[in-house]
């Protein structure tokens, strides 16, 4: 039994004229997904509105230089540094999972400041892959800036089509019962993978883990690294 | 209250408001399964028209069996994507089997 029948949110906006028409002056519709094939429009308009920001005072002249520059900062030794605690500490991946922005900060990390963050931990049983299909949301403060491929319209577009085969590709064949979960972040929330641990790795060290932790490992297209890849 | 709570079996609207909105096209209409609500978040329809997004929206995590996206999904039957929704845009699905 449905309450919200006819009760469809609708929040005022209107497009000023049915018909679009773009700066030209042309009308044009919105065929879905396109290729990225305009980039230097929408350097030249980013740009442009950078200019008008500072203008009018929005935002310091460095202020997006510097936020650029602490993102950067950012490297996915972060992340895998938490996913090694958790491997080790199970009190601590029990917090993580159940709490993970206030467990991310008493790590001494930074959560993400403007969206949620949730933890998934991938067991032999249940993998998850992480996509964002409308645009790049990513935990970059825990991984750094995104990879390129993440961005991309083909990742965007296959990782909740053929999950498996990007994993293939990305060197991990997952045997037909492990369930694949492929989680698409919208702008409220970020998610950020637990990696299985490989096995013959017990005893390890905390530091010796995270160098098996790759990037790749937490938004889950691939494995941690096994011990055997990184003695090689 | 939320209006839906974990396993209630939901139908995603099949809706294209001309605002902003991040139901992406492939699960509307779609039947799926509530995993949990999440909690309640700033409208991000109305945030990107410039209003301050309240009030809050419930929202919640939807699990959808791959098959039921893809009818050529072959790969395994139990694999799913997870994708949070706004509370207006899932129904509760009186489909089959009711």
């Amino acid at each position: 039994m449905s309450n919200h029948e006819g009760e469809f949110y609708d929040t005022g906006w209107r497009p000023k004229n049915d018909v679009h028409r773009d700066e030209d002056g042309r009308p044009h519709d919105h065929p879905g997904l396109q290729e990225d094939t305009s980039l230097g429009v929408r350097a030249a308009r980013a740009l442009a509105m950078h200019e008008l920001l500072v203008e009018k005072g929005v935002i310091g002249p460095s202020d997006v230089d510097e936020d650029i520059a602490a993102r950067g900062n950012v490297v996915p030794g972060n992340g895998a540094a938490l996913v090694a605690k958790a491997w080790v500490a199970p009190e601590f991946k029990a917090t993580l999972l159940a709490h993970p922005k206030q467990t991310i900060a008493e790590a001494g990390f930074v959560p993400e400041h403007n969206a949620d963050i949730i933890v998934l931990e991938n067991t032999s049983d249940v993998q998850y892959m992480v996509v964002c299909t409308l645009c790049s949301c990513y935990p970059g403060r825990l991984l750094g800036p995104p990879p390129d491929w993440y961005k991309s319209l083909e990742y965007r577009s296959r990782a909740v089509r053929e999950p498996r085969k990007i994993m293939s590709e990305f060197g991990l064949e997952l045997a037909e019962d492990v369930e694949v979960r492929v989680v698409d972040s919208n702008s409220e929330l970020r998610f950020f993978v637990i990696p299985l641990r490989p096995p013959g790795t017990e005893g390890w060290s905390e530091d010796e883990l995270a160098n098996l932790v790759t990037r790749d490992s937490m938004i889950g297209v691939s494995a941690a690294l096994t011990p055997d890849a990184v003695n090689a | 209250m939320p209006a839906f709570s974990a396993g209630d079996r939901v139908r995603v609207r099949d809706e294209t408001p001309r605002h902003h909105h991040r139901t992406p096209q492939y699960v509307k209409a779609r039947r799926g399964r509530v995993v949990e609500f999440i909690g309640a978040y700033l409208n991000s329809e109305t945030r990107a028209h410039g209003g301050d997004g309240l009030p809050r929206v419930p929202m919640y995590r939807v699990e959808f069996d791959m098959t039921e996206l893809w009818s050529e999904y072959t790969a395994s039957a139990t694999d799913k994507v997870w994708i949070d929704l706004y509370e207006h845009w899932i129904e509760h699905d009186r489909g089959t089997g009711d």
